[in-house]
């Protein structure tokens, strides 16, 4: 056992991959001599060399096709997408390349790759360096879409990632690249579909994923100090989607919560909420909430950018209204 | 682009300065190419040739749906690469991809059925025409957002760079392709990453309905750009499948031996318009007939006469292939449309395409 931090966690899930797979690749901006912008991948060039850790030009098309034409002959890629906000820049890529290539070929064509990519607010960088787009993936027939909340999650989940044989998006949040947490040892390998029931409750179900998973905790910790019991799922995976924990869940609260901080319109949760209003309506004891960044871009003063993402405040005071 | 040609024609498509073609060049019939060689790039030529005229038929009939774009004019490009590489290497087309996807050995059948939409097709009704894809003959797809696959070729040929094989990836391209983002990225990225890549452009003068002159900073779309990539500006004939074939082999051996990537620019034409039944109006009086008359098929024919090659072994290989895409066109007629379960199919690498427990 040992503690990580989720930064930490990403190179040490990579490293792991590394050393079972010889023929497994990485590719992006600034990873290898820099260690990552995000100092994500310290380490990687001095223990895999630069034929496996290879800096890239600023050219994010060439980089996820180079990684998806490997991927298609034989070589396994990670592909580094720095900031989520990037992928607007390569998206003709991941949407009608990478994630069609299955399907329009008849199934002929196989892209075993991972879009890692640093996602999400809390950083003060303003509108184009911080928005949160996994909902941009998630619409996407042919991509899984990954965004885990903690050291551990990183690593099973994206060790699980790598070895799917599908191309997975894995969207790592700056704002929790600080946390830390406890790692066994050994390897670690999780499973691609699962979501977590972070905490128990009867009360309602609070679903969240990423940054918005430590907010959602606290916010049940303060409202449990007020006689209401949440629960809280963590998503983990958006695709695949655990329905079966997020529906068994609902049945038994009568109250479902979506936390999200992607932009209001076609977030995710709008879909988990489709899904929940259509399967299990007369479960339910209350109309459903959506707690999500407004409809807008982000701000980048800290007032302004903390009072646009979601906070625990909000999360707690939206419950206590609306549970009555 | 010059003003006068900017203002010359605008609106008048006939009014436009016509681009005829370069003439033969008698010379290329002493490269040093076998001759069973050049019978193969006979028989191929005649192959994509005869496919594509089928294929029109069958769109004007009603047959192939949706949309296709044909290599009729452009065969020489297609049948001289195809020559110069080996089956492990890999290809990249565009959506005018027929004439690739067969030059790599693809079945007629399978192709003609796919663009018929019938189970029995190469992507069993899900690809189409501007897809085609064929992962065992080395064909890795047909893609139609311009100018992506460029990108991709660069990862397999970095592949084969990781896996130490000697295998090359070709991306074959249109002129228009050379004004987007993703050909300039991938040149770049190739040079630097010293990949045995080659890209060829075939430069048919045109993109859909619009000259690429009108709107490209430099006259030669591809050979222009390569210096600034440091790469030879390599222009060829591309109606000639000796010219195509010998820039393809250098191109090859210096990819194979570790010198990294190429750009070959080959000139040469489309017969008919862009897409489906466009009658490419837009071009210019006499260009068309000009280019008619430097139609690669009529001269290869000679060559191979005055290359000594019996007139009676070439007739013998047209009528075999004729005799291939009458059986290819029946195979596909007679395949059943694919049945419903095809649709949900294939997204994931476990065969479905389920997103949820
Ligand atoms: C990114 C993108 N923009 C526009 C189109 C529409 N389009 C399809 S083919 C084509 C012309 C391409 O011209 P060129 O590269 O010369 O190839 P050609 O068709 O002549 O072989 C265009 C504009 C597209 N498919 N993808
Ligand atoms: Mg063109």
């Amino acid at each position: 056992m040992a503690e990580l931090n989720y930064r930490e966690a990403v190179a040490h899930g990579i490293a792991q991959e590394m050393r079972r797979d010889p023929l497994l690749v990485m590719l992006g901006e600034d990873i290898a001599d820099a260690g990552g912008v995000f100092k994500t991948t310290v380490g990687l060039l001095d223990e895999f060399g630069p034929e496996r850790v290879r800096d890239t030009p600023i050219s994010e098309q060439a980089i996820i096709g180079a990684a998806a034409g490997a991927a298609m002959t034989g070589i396994p890629t990670i592909a580094e997408i720095m900031f989520s906000d990037f992928i607007a820049v390569c998206f003709d890529m991941i949407v009608n390349e990478v994630a069609k290539a299955r399907y329009m070929t008849g199934g002929q064509i196989s892209v075993p790759m991972v879009i890692r990519t640093a996602n999400g607010g809390g950083s003060r960088f303003g509108a184009q360096h911080s928005q949160s787009v996994e909902n941009w993936c998630m619409m996407i027939p042919g991509l899984k879409v990954v965004a885990p909340s903690t050291p551990v999650d990183v690593i099973g989940l994206l060790a699980a990632s790598i070895r799917d044989p599908d191309p997975v998006v894995f969207f790592e949040h700056k704002s929790l690249f600080a946390t830390k947490g406890e790692v066994p040892d050994g390897e670690i390998v999780d499973t691609l579909g699962t979501a977590a029931v972070v905490r128990q409750g009867t009360d309602c179900t609070i679903v969240a994923l990423a940054l918005m998973v430590p907010r959602a905790l606290e916010a049940a910790d303060r409202l449990a100090e007020e006689g209401i019991s949440a629960e809280v799922i963590d998503v983990r995976t958006l695709v695949p989607l655990d329905t079966e924990t997020l529906l068994g869940s609902v049945v038994k609260t009568g109250r479902l919560y979506t936390v999200e901080e992607n932009p209001r319109l076609c977030g995710w949760g709008a879909e988990i909420t489709s899904i929940v209003a259509e399967e299990v309506f007369w479960d339910l004891d209350g109309p459903i909430v959506r707690i999500t960044t407004p409809h807008i871009p982000l701000p980048s003063a800290e007032a302004l950018e903390d009072l646009a993402i979601p906070s625990a405040d909000r999360v707690h005071d939206t419950v206590v209204k609306t549970m009555g | 682009m010059s003003t006068d040609r900017a203002e010359a024609g605008r609106h008048d498509f006939a009014l436009r300065p016509s681009r005829p073609p370069a003439p033969v060049d008698h010379a290329n019939e002493d490269l040093p190419i076998p001759l069973e060689t050049r019978v193969e790039m006979y028989r191929l030529q005649q192959e994509l040739r005869q496919f594509e005229k089928r294929a029109y038929d069958l769109f004007m009939q009603n047959l192939v749906k949706g949309t296709s774009h044909l290599s009729l004019g452009q065969e020489a490009v297609a049948a001289g690469v195809a020559a110069a590489i080996r089956p492990d290497d890999y290809t990249f087309a565009t959506y005018r991809g027929h004439a690739h996807t067969l030059a790599r050995g693809v079945g007629m059948g399978p192709v003609m059925a796919e663009l018929l939409g019938r189970e029995d097709g190469l992507l069993g009704g899900k690809g189409g025409s501007m897809h085609l894809t064929s992962v065992e003959h080395g064909m890795m797809g047909s893609y139609a957002i311009v100018g992506a696959h460029l990108c991709i070729a660069n990862g397999a040929a970095w592949s084969a760079q990781i896996r130490g094989t000697d295998q090359v990836a070709v991306a074959f391209f249109g002129d228009g392709t050379t004004n987007i983002g993703a050909f300039h990225e991938a040149l770049n990225f190739a040079v630097v990453w010293k990949l045995p890549v080659i890209f060829v452009c075939e430069n048919n003068l045109y993109m859909e309905y619009t000259p690429s002159d009108f709107v490209t900073a430099v006259p030669h779309p591809a050979a222009d750009r390569a210096p600034a990539y440091g790469l030879e500006a390599v222009l060829v004939d591309g109606n000639d499948a000796d010219a195509v074939y010998e820039a393809a082999r250098k191109a090859v051996e210096l990819a194979r031996s570790g010198g990294g990537p190429s750009l070959i620019e080959a000139m040469t034409y489309r017969h008919g318009g862009h897409s489906r039944a466009d009658p490419g109006k837009y071009r210019p009086d006499g260009e068309v007939d000009a280019w008619l008359e430097r139609d690669p098929i009529p001269m290869y024919h000679q060559r191979l006469l005055r290359l000594g090659v019996a007139e009676g072994q070439l007739t013998e290989i047209q009528q075999e292939v004729a005799q291939r895409v009458d059986d290819a066109t029946e195979y596909a007629k007679a395949s059943a449309p694919p049945g419903d379960a095809a649709l949900m199919t294939d997204v994931w690498a476990d065969g479905g395409s389920a997103w949820r427990n």
